[in-house]
């Protein structure tokens, strides 16, 4: 990157069924607690990006970064305010380009935000948005939907590698047990894997408790040049890479069924630019849209090799106390997946354990991935985290 | 769906017509104007596939998006056709018992697929069934 950026500020609102909360009382709560933990007023901002995957759908509003800027004191301001959009990897590239923005030397303070009102809609109405990251007339006319072009990976993971329906619970009992130190998490509370196997069948081998909920809620990071940052806050964290990487979006034009080459190659890119390999990570924040993605993410982030992401969370290695844990903050799962927010959420909580104030805290955390993949993936971005500054 | 968008699609539901790069011998459904690995070197001819094909990997979906859930549980197959290009399916006539797996042989087939409501537009296209 031409010049270092670091985070220097992060907020959310609790994630969960927000019923008398709006799209905009939302992402202001987000954005007025990002700038209280960074220190930061509304006057210093030179920009700011909002991820934001179907506000036209879930609440017939286009045109949301105006809104956004508009509530948040900023349009006054004049302030420039981009939505970008990449299904559920929206804030994921809302980060991304305000590094980047910072990064070039074009802006100094950029606030990145996320944020989705699903629970406006019913179950149908959110399951037909949420088909929109898949393709429209090529997969969804076929017949597929999200969950089912998930269980498509996850079917042949199972029958190629041995991968175990206990071994699909297994993800989704441990980011319960994350969770149940979250106070923004969805879900709080802890589950069996017995559970997860009573609760209906969504695509099989996919059941009930194996997809992440439908979800309101905002997330809000603040990020400056790295030079400037401890005079904003003593503990900023580093940006050590924020990488991209694109793939068909239909899953049967993929290379592999059981691989995500955009989080492959992202990472590779990601592992490259900041020196770190998959052994230095500390946690991982990652994209468990269902069960089977956090499986099929271990693998291609390169903490297990292919086939055995199954085992690898099975076997505690991904636990808290394991080699490398990922989503100690509970996952999409347990934290809730408000689509467009979850990629900041995931930023805002990778930073939290590298300040060491987490509620579930790795410890002795210092260096944390992110990755944030859009639909069933046709985008993901990946990013490296530390709380030092390296060079 | 809009009356336009089904109609551009019409070739490609009713006949399995795609693409194939002659510079890669790679074969695409639906068609594609630009072969994604030889960009601009690349040879793109028509081509119509046998409607023949292998199962990749199938679901039975029970949860489905508009039309469809009236159909579940169905079965949801990737498909590879006989020439190369892969599409995702319904399996229809599967003796839901049973199903279809990774493997088995199918064959197109042209069916009904929605109606819209009374007054929607009645929308063919082509499913997959066992050989």
């Amino acid at each position: 990157m031409l010049r270092d950026v670091a985070i220097v500020g992060v907020g959310q609102t609790a994630f969960g069924e927000h019923w008398d909360r709006s799209f905009r009382d939302l992402f202001v709560t987000a954005g007025v607690r990002a700038l209280e933990d960074a220190g930061v007023g509304g006057d210093e901002i030179d920009a700011m990006y909002g991820g934001n995957m179907s506000a036209g759908q879930f609440i017939n509003q286009e045109h949301v970064a105006a809104l956004i800027a508009d509530y948040a004191g900023l349009a006054s301001e004049r302030v420039p305010a981009t939505r970008v959009e990449a299904a559920d990897a929206s804030g994921g590239l809302a980060f991304r380009q305000s590094v980047l923005d910072v990064a070039s030397g074009a802006s100094d303070v950029v606030v990145a935000s996320g944020v989705e009102k699903m629970t406006d809609l019913g179950s149908d109405e959110t399951n037909d948005a949420l088909a929109g990251s898949a393709d429209r007339e090529w997969e969804v006319f076929g017949g597929g939907n999200v969950a089912a072009l998930y269980a498509l990976m996850a079917r042949t993971h199972m029958d190629r590698y041995g991968t175990t329906r206990r071994e699909l619970s297994q993800v989704a009992v441990k980011n319960h047990e994350n969770a149940a130190k979250n106070e923004y998490a969805q879900y709080q509370n802890e589950i069996s894997a017995e559970l997860v196997e009573s609760t209906p069948y969504v695509s099989e081998p996919l059941r009930a408790f194996d997809c992440s909920p439908a979800s309101d809620g905002a997330a809000a990071v603040v990020v400056v040049p790295a030079e400037e940052a401890t005079e904003y806050v003593e503990d900023p964290v580093y940006v050590e890479a924020t990488e991209q990487a694109s793939d068909s979006l239909t899953v049967h034009d993929r290379r592999d069924v059981t691989t995500l080459d955009a989080t492959k190659k992202a990472a590779e890119r990601a592992y490259d630019e900041s020196g770190v390999t998959p052994g230095d990570v500390d946690l991982a924040e990652i994209h468990d849209s269902y069960t089977v993605a956090e499986i099929l993410a271990v693998e291609d982030l390169g903490f297990t090799e292919k086939g055995n992401g199954g085992e690898f969370v099975a076997e505690g290695r991904a636990s808290v106390d394991g080699e490398t844990p990922t989503n100690p903050s509970g996952g999409l799962k347990a934290c809730g997946h408000p689509l467009g927010a979850t990629g900041v959420r995931q930023i805002a909580d990778a930073t939290r354990q590298l300040r060491g104030e987490a509620g579930t805290q790795v410890e002795d955390a210092s260096v944390a991935v992110t990755q944030n993949v859009g639909g069933t993936g046709g985008t993901a971005v990946v990013n490296v985290l530390s709380d030092r500054r390296s060079s | 769906m809009t009356a336009p968008r089904f109609w551009r699609n019409i070739e490609q539901r009713y006949r399995l017509v795609g693409t194939e790069c002659k510079t890669c011998n790679t074969a695409y459904f639906p068609p594609r104007n630009l072969c994604p690995d030889c960009r601009r070197d690349g040879d793109v001819v028509e081509k119509e596939f046998s409607g023949e094909g292998e199962v990749v990997s199938a679901t039975v979906v029970h949860d489905a998006v508009g039309d469809y859930e009236s159909e579940t549980p169905y079965t949801l197959a990737i498909v590879e056709l006989d020439g190369g290009a892969r599409l995702t399916t319904q399996i229809v006539d599967d003796g839901r018992e049973e199903g279809v797996e990774q493997g088995d042989r199918v064959e197109a087939c042209f069916r009904r697929v929605s109606d819209q409501g009374d007054e929607g537009i009645v929308q063919y296209g082509t499913r997959f069934k066992p050989v």
